[in-house]
């Protein structure tokens, strides 16, 4: 199929980008690496009038470490996210995610603020944000904000920023010596949007959990996070008794839709096979 | 001394060699010339508004925005095409009994799938037309979509064709007698119900057709991504009423086709009308979400099946029922029904079996079309053998490979014939059996696959036996009434420079067809394969013929370039006779050189007699017309089809807490005769294995309970990738025909045939240890978890 035509902006700063989308009214999108929004166009499930292309705006680039927080820039592209050295020190799950993300060519393209402004509930980057504890600086006609990951997911493909409004970049805190983290997924080719994802992130003393973020992916509406399953760590030992415990709440965090192609009974079981592996690599690795 | 040449150190030797395919570098270089490429002046754009409904009434049609849309120059409707277009009816004679509607190009009254094209739209750009598409309105009456088999058949069912009375398209039935008492003797019977879900060829290159309808003569030429231009001239000729000479059919280089581009579909019929409503080129290239709601769809099928056996693990007995899915009517020309037909012939094909009983329905239902697609028939067929092999082997405490070898048919006992009247002329079902079990090392992976379940690691074995239908005669089409050329026709000549061009009726899809005619011609008439050009997919430029599907171009296609080639080597080497004053008996031609045949030493120069014969006929002995090019035709006669056999291995590790299936390796042991290109026959059966294993694991064209496909999209409906695909390893037995010179069977299909089987198989051998089975294919987590009793 062919998108339907339209008309094409390319701002040079963020304001000049917020300037023309207000301008626009409801008829206008941005486009960043086009990996998702390309496909709808074509699909004709989107038709904005005007594309704003932000992809020159170098306010939204680069990566760097600030105290203890890393600053990743929205317009850094999947394939950064696999091979920056910064991003594979202090934000590991990101790295750990990257390689399940689509296909190298897609990677080459598609943005990291762009996955996480769409938030796709399949998605792995935005379910990471949850696990990391990161903060989203949204740019709107107001002026600059920033937005905890556990108040950024509203609902399906729903999130903090307000139409016409600019993510510009993720603020994760930094990975320290006492924090171990660990990622997988369950998809039925490399590549594809998992059936079923996770991420931890906890931060240990010896055995002990302090502190442990557990993020789901493909269960529903938005990324979830494990809140029982964190509750019921915290604070314990990472042993073989603690990981049958959490995998006993998970059912009160997740209640996955039951669709055609996957029953929900099938997710939350998978669910917990996969967060009891990780769970276990978590011991391994300590 | 040198030990003696073989055949394979003779100069011009290319059959039997892996000589790479001239036209690969072009493909692979992004400079092919798909239908997509071509443009032509004062060239259209068709773009189609399909029906949102399984089945619907049309109350009314309004097309009076869309016409008023930029750039659009046509907007039509069903009742436009019934003007100008005779209907089809997807029915063979020898089929008795079997029913079809009438079909048009575009429907008149009602819709009876959800994507079926309703109204067509023209315009000078895709873009503009698919614009317009979104301005036609259309007032259905949605009427209850008939969509499971079981519900298509109760009594009470919606009919989709009313006049019909009920939505069987076909029944089937064969019978030898003695299978209830088999059953009543048996000391074991085995029970299973297997269920094939639909799924789709999804070719790289979608289809695409360029309709250039020229009304001054009148001519009609059409660019079209088809295996088969001849059988489309003729359908384009009568059903528009252009005399078949003034039908032009060009298929140039096809991107894949899998038997899917060889039906009609109603998108291409209808460009045909346009283009001769318009006097314009109109083209059409379906997008991939079209290509999955109206490219044929393939396989659908329940079968219930039971085996006797005897103590010893003899097969005593098979009775099965099939019943199949085939969308709202029968495929044309070559109907729905062949699969089912094929599912109950080859059941137990491989095997020494007596009594059998079959019977099949095929059943209309509001779906897309299902129809042939690569390897018709032969998985349900083989899954549902072997898995029932397998079972008795367990019943009987046997081997996988002990059950084979003592009821597979043996070596030695060919010509035979199958209970269902397949005639066998040689098959090497027990060498290909040893063979297989060595290069799996049988023994070691069934020793290690002990070893590993006591670490809870959980791999699977199976194997599965195969038959493949190849080289059909006319048994196939032509009896029925279908206007489908079981022959083959080639035009051989040597140009003035001593070069040599081919123009064969079978066509390339990527499979190398071309390649393989090169070789046969160039070894034949004893020229550098350099020399010689192939051209195909024409049909103003070679003569008539059946063309490529059913594993029929190197054995028909091939046969008919070697007799062309003989026929010509006969006519230079009597033109060189004249000249050399020698007898043609004692020439021969080596590497474009006229040689004496004992003596090897080169007389004249193929080039020097072309060159005589085309600008000096006057030096040439009085009398002498040279005959540079010969037209030939062949076709098969003999054994109906030639019976190719072979045997798979698949070997799996099972994830038993996620129902995840990886696989580890697979193997083929295959006999197709005499091969003619080992790089290309074990590229075939490599592609062919990608499709089966898709077919278990992966692939499925999910439909509603309103009749939606859920799936249509390359995110949603997983083809086979790379990443998860095994090594596939080949070996080959060569058991020639003897009906033919070349002696060569098809192999296209031969991986396709029995890599599913091989693949539940051993899904179902890593299960074991927790007593759960699997029988529906694509083996999908969900269903593996169903089976493991997780979910
Ligand atoms: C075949 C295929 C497979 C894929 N598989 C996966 C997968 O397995 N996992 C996965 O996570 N993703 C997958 N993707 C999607 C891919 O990761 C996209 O790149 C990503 O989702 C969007 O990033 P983008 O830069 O391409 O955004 P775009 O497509 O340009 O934009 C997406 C949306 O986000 C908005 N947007 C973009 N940037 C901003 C911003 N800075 N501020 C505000 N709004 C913004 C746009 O307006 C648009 O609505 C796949 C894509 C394809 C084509």
């Amino acid at each position: 199929m062919k998108a339907r035509a339209f008309s094409y902006a390319r701002p040079s700063t963020v304001e000049e980008a917020l300037e023309t989308f207000a301008s626009a009214g409801d008829e206008a999108s941005y486009i960043a690496g086009g990996q998702s929004l390309v496909p709808a166009l074509a699909l004709r499930l989107q038709a904005p009038q005007l594309l704003i292309d932000i992809a020159h705006i170098p306010a939204l680039r680069g990566i760097a470490r600030r105290e203890n927080w890393l600053r990743i820039g929205a317009l850094t592209r999947h394939c950064e996210v696999l091979t920056d050295p910064n991003i594979a020190r202090y934000a590991p799950l990101l790295r750990e995610a990257a390689p399940h993300v689509a296909h190298p060519a897609i990677r080459n393209r598609g943005t990291l603020g762009g996955s996480v402004a769409l938030a796709d509930p399949a998605s792995e980057f935005p379910a990471m944000m949850l696990a990391m504890g990161a903060e989203l600086e949204i740019a709107g006609p107001q002026g600059t904000r920033r937005v905890a990951a556990d108040d950024y997911f509203i609902d399906l493909f729903q999130t903090a920023i307000e139409p016409g409004e600019l993510l510009i970049a993720i603020h994760v805190p930094a990975v320290g010596p006492h924090h171990r983290w660990a990622f997988d997924e369950l998809a039925r080719r490399r590549g594809d949007y998992a059936i079923i994802g996770c991420g931890m992130l906890g931060r240990f003393a010896g055995d002990r959990i302090d502190e442990i973020r557990v993020a789901f992916f493909s269960v529903g509406n938005t990324p979830v996070r494990a809140r029982h399953v964190e509750t019921a760590l915290t604070g314990g030992r990472l042993g073989p008794d603690s990981v049958a415990e959490a995998q006993a709440s998970l059912a009160a965090d997740l209640s996955p839709p039951d669709d055609e192609h996957t029953p929900a009974a099938m997710r939350l079981h998978l669910a917990r096979v996969l967060m009891g592996r990780l769970l276990g690599r978590m011991m391994v690795t300590g | 001394m040198n030990a003696p040449l073989s055949f394979l150190d003779r100069p011009n030797s290319y059959i039997g060699r892996s000589v790479p395919r001239p036209n690969a570098k072009r493909l692979l270089n992004g400079q092919g010339r798909y239908v997509t490429d071509i443009v032509l002046p004062r060239m259209l754009h068709a773009a189609f508004t399909r029906s949102p409904h399984a089945h619907a009434r049309i109350v009314s049609i309004d097309v009076s925005a869309a016409r008023q849309m930029p750039g659009v120059r046509l907007v039509a409707t069903g009742e436009d095409f019934a003007r100008i277009c005779k209907p089809w009816v997807g029915t063979l004679d020898h089929f008795k009994g079997m029913k079809s509607p009438p079909q048009w190009p575009l429907p008149i009254d009602k819709v009876v799938w959800s994507g079926q094209a309703m109204v067509a739209i023209v315009a000078d750009t895709r873009a503009m037309a698919e614009d317009a598409t979104e301005a036609v309105q259309v007032e259905y009456e949605e009427l209850p979509a008939v969509v499971d088999i079981d519900a298509a058949r109760s009594t009470g069912s919606p009919v989709i064709t009313p006049e019909f009375g009920d939505n069987v398209c076909f029944r089937g039935v064969l019978d030898t007698g003695g299978v209830d008492d088999a059953f009543a003797s048996a000391c074991h019977i085995i029970e299973e119900e297997f269920r094939f879900a639909r799924h789709t060829a999804v070719t790289l290159e979608p289809r695409a057709i360029v309709a250039d309808y020229d009304p001054n003569e009148p001519r009609l030429t059409v660019h079209h991504a088809t295996q088969t231009p001849y059988q489309f001239q003729d359908l384009y000729s009568r059903h528009y009423g252009i005399a078949e000479a003034s039908v032009r059919v060009v298929a140039p280089d096809i991107g894949g086709s899998f038997g899917m581009k060889l039906h009609v579909y109603h998108e291409d019929m209808a460009v045909v009308g346009l283009s001769m409503m318009l006097g314009r080129p109109v083209k059409y290239v379906a997008d991939r979400i079209e290509s999955f709601v109206s490219d044929i769809h393939a396989r659908d099928h329940r079968v219930r099946a039971r085996m006797a056996i005897d103590a010893m693990g003899t097969i005593l007995a098979i009775d099965v029922d099939d019943v199949t899915g085939i969308g709202a009517f029968s495929a044309y020309p070559r109907t729905s029904a062949i699969e089912g037909n094929q599912v109950i012939r080859l059941i137990g094909a491989p095997y020494r079996l007596k009594n059998y009983r079959a019977g099949l329905q095929v059943v209309f239902q509001n779906k897309v079309q299902m129809s042939q697609y690569r390897a018709v028939g032969h998985p349900i067929a083989c899954t549902v053998t072997e898995r029932l092999v397998d079972l008795a082997a367990n019943k009987a405490g046997l081997d996988a490979f002990e059950v084979r070898a003592r009821n597979l048919i043996r070596d030695d006992a060919y010509p035979c014939e199958s209970p269902t009247g397949y005639r066998f002329e040689a098959l090497s079902h027990e060498v290909c059996l040893a063979k297989l079990r060595t290069m799996m090392d049988y023994d070691s992976l069934r020793s290690e696959q002990r070893e590993l379940r006591n670490r809870g690691i959980h791999r699977g074995i199976g194997i599965a036996t195969f038959v493949e239908i190849s080289n059909p005669s006319p048994a196939f089409y032509g009896v029925g009434g279908a206007r489908i050329s079981s022959q083959d026709g080639a035009i051989v000549s040597i140009t003035p420079s001593g070069d040599v061009r081919c123009l064969i009726s079978v066509t390339e899809q990527g499979q190398g067809t071309e390649t393989v005619i090169g070789q046969i011609v160039a070894e034949h008439l004893g020229v550098d394969r350099d020399r010689v050009k192939v051209i195909t997919g024409d049909t103003e430029v070679t003569p008539h013929g059946g063309a490529t599907w059913a594993c029929r171009g190197a054995g028909i296609g091939g046969e008919t370039a070697l007799q062309a080639a003989n026929k010509l080597k006969a006519n230079v080497l009597s033109v060189a006779s004249a000249i050399l004053q020698d007898h043609a008996g004692k020439l021969d031609i080596r590497n474009g050189w006229i040689v004496d045949a004992s003596t090897e030493q080169q007389r004249i120069e193929l080039a020097e007699i072309a060159r005589l014969a085309y600008f000096r006929s006057d030096t040439l002995p009085p009398g002498t017309q040279a005959q540079l090019s010969v037209a030939h035709h062949y076709a098969p006669q003999g054994y109906p089809f030639a019976f190719t056999n072979g045997i798979q291995g698949c070997h799996v590790e099972l994830d038993a807490e996620t129902g995840f299936v990886r696989i580890l390796k697979h193997w083929v042991v295959e006999d197709c005769g005499r091969i003619i290109n080992p790089l290309l026959v074990d590229e075939q059966v490599r592609g062919g294995v990608v499709q089966g294993l898709g077919a278990a694991f992966f692939e499925e064209c999910v439909y509603s309970e309103t009749g939606q496909l859920t799936n249509g999209s390359l995110a949603d409906y997983l083809v086979p990738m790379a990443f998860e695909m095994p090594d596939i390893e080949i070996g080959h037995v060569e058991t020639p025909t003897l009906d033919t010179q070349l002696g060569a069977k098809g192999c296209g299909e031969a991986g396709t045939a029995a890599a599913s089987a091989a693949a539940l198989n051993a899904v179902n051998d890593a299960m074991a240890p927790f007593g759960a089975t699997i029988s529906q294919l694509p083996m999908t987590p969900a269903r593996v978890l169903k089976a493991l009793g997780h979910i």
